[in-house]
């Protein structure tokens, strides 16, 4: 069910006004407001109207961006909540841009909006070396790894972290998505990736369903 | 040679030279690597693309300077090694001239945000930009292009930047537009006449567009900006997508079918060109073209 202060979350969010999508997150925690309807009918609500108007080029990088970062700073407030009232987290996903490659910024972007999405990431950050995505999946107990790469050159190094996977036997238990401007499907087809997306709504919907076979 | 200058102002028709990086990148640039290493430390075969555009009858020769500004050599471990670097890179192309070419000095982007999207100020990537068109004005470039901009905002820093290190030389500034639905943005949003106005009263000589998903894409990005400005009118297209073929990455479209791709974008360029997966035998069928 929705209310008034939730409904103003979410177009504060799609506005990617930051603090007045904290102000009224603390003051919708104060009204004793459930914590999964915050996330779900306020902060979740605004971030799919943003993902979908990217999606139809509406909305461009700065206004994600900006609803991102908001979106970010409510859920420190809500988190201790969520665990508190034991809301279960979508899934813990690992990502990172692979070996070589220095551009991170469609990698953050869906980063934030899996944290959005309720999911748990873990950022290796940039220039990641094809172990340490597989190491990172097994210290994190991820069932997800996301990767991406912008350069024509790097991609292929996506084939190295699966490969890393079934070297250590972990090839069925862990997915793989892959994304980045010159990746495609056929290409996570050819190396044996798990699933595809062209942009950070289409990772969150894939990193969903896949999160979902294997749990 | 004449003035650059002036054969602008005339709006006659030059011809830009294709891609450097995917150049590099066939001749064994590691992935990975910035093409600006390959200056200092393979500067034969940097001079070597660049004379291969010049003898297929490129009018301006782009400098390898591209990824030359401080932010991104610093990624690389780089960024002591700017001045050299564009100095170096504005000499090879000078070199590979011999004399039939303009020195068409590359600046890309930064690859950071800014503030309050990303983690750079505004002052620290002019002072950047500063530091890179000061070394290839005093290098002896004949123009500088600023290139593959999606950030209105950033582009703008960078033509500021030129205008004051290198008060004398004319300023290309290109953006990279998606074609969407909605008609062309860049990622950051930028349509066609924001980025015409922005460019334009920063004080830009020529604008238009590079990179892309190919001529075809790129005659419609054309045509807003030809309704957007009279300003003499840059375009630079990619040799089609990049497909995927057995591990490597190939444009898809050879010389002769960009070259008619390309055709209708003659009536409204003032200077044509290539990007990524273009070679010099495209811009010899550019060439055979005009």
């Amino acid at each position: 069910m929705t209310t008034p202060l939730l409904d103003g979350i979410s177009s504060a969010l799609q506005r990617g006004d930051r603090d007045a999508v904290v102000a009224l997150t603390r003051e919708a925690i104060d009204a004793a407001t459930p914590a999964s309807s915050l996330l779900n009918q306020g902060l979740l609500a605004g971030m799919r109207v943003v993902g979908a108007k990217f999606r139809d080029y509406e909305m461009f990088l700065p206004d994600v961006l900006l609803a991102a970062r908001a979106m970010t700073a409510a859920m420190e407030l809500l988190r201790p909540l969520l665990v508190a009232d034991g809301v279960p987290l979508a899934g813990r996903v690992v990502l990172g841009t692979v070996k070589g490659d220095l551009h991170d910024i469609g990698k953050n972007l869906v980063g934030i909006m899996l944290q959005g999405a309720g999911f748990d990431t873990v950022d290796l950050g940039v220039d990641v070396d094809p172990d340490a995505f597989a190491e990172a999946a097994v210290t994190h107990g991820a069932t997800v790894i996301g990767m991406s790469a912008l350069l024509t050159t790097t991609m292929i190094g996506m084939k190295d972290v699966i490969r890393a996977l079934e070297h250590r036997g972990l090839r069925d238990r862990i997915r793989t998505v892959v994304g980045g401007a010159p990746v495609s499907q056929a290409f996570a087809v050819e190396i044996g990736a798990d699933g595809y997306a062209a942009d950070a709504p289409g990772a969150v919907a894939l990193v969903r369903a896949l999160a979902r076979v294997s749990s | 040679m004449k003035p650059l200058a002036g054969r602008l102002r005339r709006r006659e028709r030059l011809l830009a030279d294709g891609a450097i990086g995917t150049m590099l990148i066939a001749r064994g640039l590691p992935p990975g690597e910035p093409p600006e290493r390959w200056t200092i430390e393979r500067p034969h075969a940097v001079e070597a693309v660049a004379r291969a555009y010049a003898d297929a009858g490129a009018d301006l020769l782009t400098t390898n300077t591209f990824g030359a500004s401080p932010l991104r050599l610093r990624a690389h471990g780089l960024e002591d090694r700017l001045d050299e670097i564009n100095n170096r890179g504005v000499q090879l192309a000078r070199d590979a001239s011999d004399g039939r070419a303009y020195v068409l000095a590359s600046i890309g982007p930064t690859g950071h945000l800014l503030k309050p999207l990303g983690d750079v100020d505004a002052q620290t990537v002019l002072d950047g930009f500063r530091r890179q068109a000061a070394a290839l004005a005093a290098a002896g470039a004949d123009a500088i292009c600023i290139e593959t901009m999606t950030d209105a905002v950033e582009a703008v820093l960078a033509i500021e930047a030129v205008k004051a290190e290198a008060p004398g030389l004319p300023v290309f500034a290109t953006m990279t537009f998606d074609l969407t639905p909605r008609g062309p943005f860049t990622v950051m949003g930028v349509d066609v006449p924001r980025a015409c106005s922005r460019l334009q009263e920063a004080g830009a000589d020529l604008v238009g567009a590079n990179c892309g998903a190919g001529a075809e894409a790129m005659l419609a990005v054309a045509r807003e900006f030809s309704r957007a400005t009279t300003l003499p009118l840059i375009f630079q297209p990619n040799a089609g997508l990049p497909e995927h073929q057995e591990g490597r990455l190939v444009y898809p479209q050879p010389p002769a079918a960009f070259a008619s791709q390309v055709a209708p974008l003659l009536e409204i360029a003032t200077v044509i060109g290539g990007c990524c997966g273009t070679t010099p035998a495209h811009i010899a069928a550019l060439r055979a073209m005009l």
